[in-house]
C-alpha cells in the first residue's frame, strides 16, 4: 500500500514517528523560526530596512516638488539633453522622478550624510536599480515613497529602471555622485 | 451514456473511459501551450545572449510575454487538470462526476488560451506575464485569461465533485490516498487562486473597455499576485504529490508517516499562499509587519512543510530500497536507484533541484530586507526556472513516461533518449536557473532587451563576469530547448506512432478499493540514514547562503 493507495492501517494517525525523521522535523522548526527572528532582528539592530513611509500623490504635486529642489540647487548640467545635477545640502529632502524612458534629475551627494529620498513614477511603475551597489526598490506612479538614505562609499552609481515600461524601457538609466 | 472502467493490463489501474479522454486532451493541450512556450524561449534566450541579440525589442518583449502566460499558466494548469482527474477519479477507483462540466472547462480553458496568445501576437498587449497597470493590454487579453480561470474553476469542482461521489458510493476504505491529498491540497489552493485572479482581472478588464477610470497600482500589485504566486503555489503542491506518486509507482514505496506527509499538506493550505508577499517587499505602501508575517508563511511553516516532504520522499525511496536488500553503508539504495528509468531521475532531479536552487533561493529573496538585493533582478526568474521549470515542469515530464503506456497506451518511441532527456533538460537547467541568479546577484534586470543599454546617454557598463553569465544563460538555455523541445517530439510521435497497445478488460462497474485486515501490528522498522546525511547537507548550504547574503546586505548604504 504506497502513497497512490489508501493508507493500508485505518487509524494511520496513531502510527508512530520515525525518529530520524522527528529529529529533522524538529531542526527544521528551529530552523524556520531562525529565520523568522532574523528579520524582527534586522528591524531592530541592522542598518538597511525599507521605509514604511509613503503618500498618497498626483503626477503633478510630486514633479512640482521635485522642480523646486532642481531650480534652488542645480550647479550644472550633464549629457546633450542638459540633465541638471543637484547638489543639495546634507540632511535634506531630494525627489527622483521616474518617466519614459528617464530618471530625473541627476544629484551629487556626500559620503556618509543622509538624504531622504523620495520616489514617484509619471507615468507606468518604473524599477529603482542602483548599480554597483544593487538596491533595488519599486516605483509607482501616484505614491510618494521616503526612503532615508546613506551613501557609504564614493563613486558614480547608476539607476537602471528595473521595471518593464515599454519599448524603451532599456535606455532609462539616471545617475547619482556620491562626493 | 453509461460510465465504463478500463482496467490498464500494464498499472492495474481503473480508469474511467469517461475522465479518461478528458485527461488525454488535458495533457495534449497542456504539450501544445508547452511547445508554444518553448518557440517563445528559444527567442528570449538568444536575446538576452549578448553576444547574439536576435529580436529586436518590440519582438522580444512579445516572445517575453508568451513565454510568461503560456508556460506559467496554460502549460502547467492545463497538465494538473489531467493530474486531478487523475488522482481522484483514477486513484479512487471511481467515475468522474460531471464529466459534460469537465469538458465546458476544458473548452472555456481552451478558447481562453488561444484569446490570450492571439491578443499577445496581434503585437498590442506584450504587458508581461504580469500585466501591470496602468500599461494596458487589449481587451481580449484580459478576457481570455478570465476565460481560461473559469475553465480551471469548473475542474477543480469536478475533482471536489468526484471526491464527493467516491465517498458516497463507497469505492475506497479508509481515507483517501496521500497522492489525492496533495491533489485535493492543490485544488483548495487553486480556487483561492482563481479567486484572486477574478477580482482583479476582471477589473482590469473593464478598465480596458473604458468602464473604469484607474486602477490603483499597489491595489493591483497585492491582488495579482494573490493568483500570480498562488498559482505557483498549485505547481509545489501539485508535483509534490506527483514526487511522492513517483515513488510509490517506481518502488512501491510507503510515506514513511502518512500523519506527518499530511499535516506537511495541511501547512501549505493554511499557510502557502501568503507567499503572495514576495513580491511586495520593495513595495511602498504596504507595512513592515504585513511584509515580515506574510513573507515568512507566518513563521516559515511552508518552508517547514516543504523541507518535511523534502525529507519523507527520499526516505521513502529508501525504506523501499532497502527493503529490498540494498543495505550496505550510506547510500547504496541510491546508487542502485533505477537511474536510466526517466520516471524516476527526472522526479529525483525534480526534487533535488526543487530544494537546492528554488527551495534555498526563494526563501533568500522572500526574506524581506534581503529581497532589496535582488528584487526584479534575473535572480528572480533564475530562481523560479528552478522551481516551476525543474521542479513542476520535469516533474509533469517524469510522470507522462509512464502515462503514455497507461492512458494513451502506446509504446514510448526512442528509449534511448527517453533515458537520457531528464538529465539533458534537468541538468541544463539547473545551469540556467544558477546563471541567472548570478547574474542577477550582480545586479542584472529583468524583464530587459538590452543589458549594453544602446541608446542611453548614461548607459551603466556591466562587470564583465555579469556578461559571462548571460552568455552562459543563452547557452544553457538553447541546450534545456533542446531537451524540452526532444521531449515534446518524443511523446508526439510516441502517440501517433508509437506501437498501440492493448486496452485491457473494460467493465461496467467499478472495482472497490478494500483495505487489508486491521492488525495493528506495525511492518519492521527501516531506518534512513542515508537520506539523513542528504538533508544535513542541505541544511548547511542553506544556512551558509542565507547568512552570507545577510554580510552582502549589511556592507551596502544604509537605508531606514
Amino acid at each position: 500500500m504506497s502513497a497512490i493507495s489508501p493508507p493500508a492501517e485505518r487509524i494511520w494517525w496513531k502510527a508512530p514517528i520515525d525518529k530520524l525523521e522527528f529529529t529533522w522535523i524538529a531542526i527544521a522548526l528551529v530552523w524556520s523560526l531562525t529565520m523568522f527572528t532574523m528579520m524582527v532582528y534586522w528591524h531592530i539592530a541592522g542598518g538597511q530596512n525599507l521605509s514604511n513611509e509613503t503618500y498618497k500623490t498626483t503626477k503633478e504635486m510630486f514633479a512640482a516638488k521635485a522642480q523646486a529642489v532642481v531650480d534652488k540647487y542645480t550647479v550644472r548640467t550633464e549629457t546633450d539633453q542638459q540633465i541638471p545635477v543637484v547638489k543639495p545640502p546634507a540632511g535634506s529632502d531630494i525627489y527622483l522622478i521616474g518617466r519614459l524612458w528617464a530618471w530625473w534629475p541627476i544629484y551629487e551627494l556626500e559620503k556618509g550624510k543622509a538624504y531622504k529620498l523620495h520616489l514617484s513614477a509619471m507615468d507606468y511603475m518604473h524599477g529603482f536599480s542602483l548599480q554597483p551597489q544593487n538596491i533595488n526598490i519599486q516605483v509607482h506612479p501616484n505614491y510618494e515613497h521616503v526612503v532615508k538614505i546613506t551613501p557609504n562609499q564614493l563613486g558614480t552609481y547608476s539607476i537602471v529602471c528595473n521595471e518593464y515600461c515599454g519599448i524603451g524601457h532599456h535606455t532609462m538609466v539616471g545617475r547619482i555622485y556620491v562626493k | 451514456m453509461a460510465t465504463t472502467y478500463r482496467i490498464c493490463p500494464r498499472s492495474g489501474l481503473q480508469f474511467d473511459t469517461a475522465a479518461e479522454k478528458l485527461m488525454r486532451w488535458n495533457a495534449v493541450a497542456g504539450v501544445l501551450a508547452l511547445l508554444l512556450g518553448g518557440i517563445m524561449a528559444l527567442g528570449v534566450v538568444l536575446t538576452r545572449w549578448p553576444a547574439v541579440h536576435l529580436l529586436p525589442a518590440d519582438q522580444f518583449y512579445l516572445a517575453l510575454t508568451s513565454h510568461g502566460i503560456n508556460m506559467l499558466l496554460f502549460w502547467i494548469i492545463f497538465f494538473e487538470m489531467a493530474v486531478l482527474y487523475f488522482a481522484s477519479s483514477t486513484l479512487l477507483h471511481c467515475r468522474l462526476a460531471t464529466p459534460k462540466i469537465a469538458w465546458l472547462g476544458f473548452i472555456l480553458m481552451a478558447i481562453g488560451a488561444i484569446m490570450a496568445n492571439v491578443a499577445v501576437f496581434q503585437g498590442e498587449s506584450s504587458v508581461m506575464f504580469t500585466s501591470y497597470v496602468p500599461m494596458q493590454a487589449k481587451p481580449h487579453f484580459y478576457l481570455g485569461l478570465i476565460l481560461f480561470a473559469v475553465g480551471a474553476l469548473l475542474g477543480c469542482f469536478v475533482f471536489l465533485g468526484t471526491l464527493v461521489v467516491a465517498k458516497a458510493e463507497k469505492t475506497y476504505e479508509g481515507s483517501i490516498p496521500l497522492v489525492t491529498f496533495g491533489a485535493l491540497t492543490a485544488a483548495i489552493i487553486a480556487i483561492f487562486t482563481i479567486a484572486s485572479g477574478a477580482i482583479i482581472l476582471i477589473p482590469t478588464f473593464l478598465w480596458s473597455v473604458g468602464y473604469i477610470r484607474e486602477i490603483d497600482t499597489i491595489m493591483y500589485r497585492v491582488v495579482w499576485w494573490a493568483m500570480g504566486h498562488s498559482s505557483q503555489q498549485i505547481n509545489v503542491s501539485a508535483h509534490v504529490a506527483i514526487w511522492y506518486a513517483g515513488a510509490a509507482i517506481v518502488f512501491g514505496a510507503k510515506p514513511m508517516s502518512e500523519k506527518v506527509s499530511r499535516t506537511a499538506f495541511l501547512l501549505y493550505i493554511l499557510f502557502l499562499q501568503l507567499a503572495s508577499a514576495h513580491h511586495l517587499l520593495s513595495d511602498p505602501g504596504v507595512g513592515s509587519e504585513w511584509k515580515v508575517v506574510n513573507t515568512s508563511y507566518f513563521m516559515y511553516f511552508a518552508v517547514l512543510a516543504s523541507m518535511i516532504h523534502g525529507m519523507t520522499i527520499p526516505g521513502a525511496i529508501e525504506q523501499a530500497q532497502r527493503a529490498k536488500g540494498y543495505n550496505k553503508g550510506l547510500f547504496e539504495w541510491l546508487r542502485k536507484a533505477p537511474w536510466g528509468n526517466p520516471a524516476f531521475s527526472a522526479i529525483f532531479l525534480s526534487l533535488v533541484g526543487f530544494g537546492f536552487l528554488g527551495g534555498i533561493s526563494g526563501v533568500m529573496m522572500g526574506t524581506e530586507q534581503l529581497n532589496l538585493l535582488i528584487h526584479n533582478t534575473i535572480y528572480v526568474p533564475g530562481h523560479f526556472h528552478a522551481t516551476v521549470v525543474i521542479g513542476t515542469t520535469l516533474a509533469f515530464m517524469g510522470l507522462t513516461y509512464f502515462l503514455v503506456p497507461v492512458l494513451f497506451k502506446r509504446e514510448v518511441l526512442f528509449p534511448g533518449f527517453a533515458k537520457l532527456q531528464p538529465y539533458l533538460f534537468g541538468l541544463a537547467m539547473y545551469v540556467v536557473a544558477l546563471v541567472m541568479m548570478g547574474a542577477g546577484t550582480l545586479g542584472v534586470s529583468r524583464r530587459h532587451w538590452d543589458m549594453a543599454f544602446a541608446g542611453s546617454p548614461m548607459a551603466y557598463e556591466w562587470p564583465g563576469a555579469a556578461y559571462l553569465m548571460m552568455g552562459l544563460t543563452g547557452i544553457a538555455g538553447v541546450v534545456a530547448i533542446i531537451g524540452g523541445g526532444g521531449w515534446i517530439l518524443q511523446i508526439v510521435f510516441s502517440l501517433l506512432f508509437g506501437k498501440k497497445l492493448d486496452d485491457g478488460e473494460t467493465r461496467s462497474t467499478p472495482i472497490p478499493l478494500t483495505l487489508p485486515p486491521q492488525t495493528g501490528a506495525h511492518a519492521a522498522h527501516i531506518g534512513t540514514p542515508g537520506t539523513m546525511v542528504l538533508a544535513l547537507v542541505f541544511l548547511v548550504s542553506f544556512i551558509l547562503y542565507y547568512f552570507v547574503n545577510w554580510k552582502y546586505l549589511s556592507s551596502l548604504w544604509g537605508m531606514a
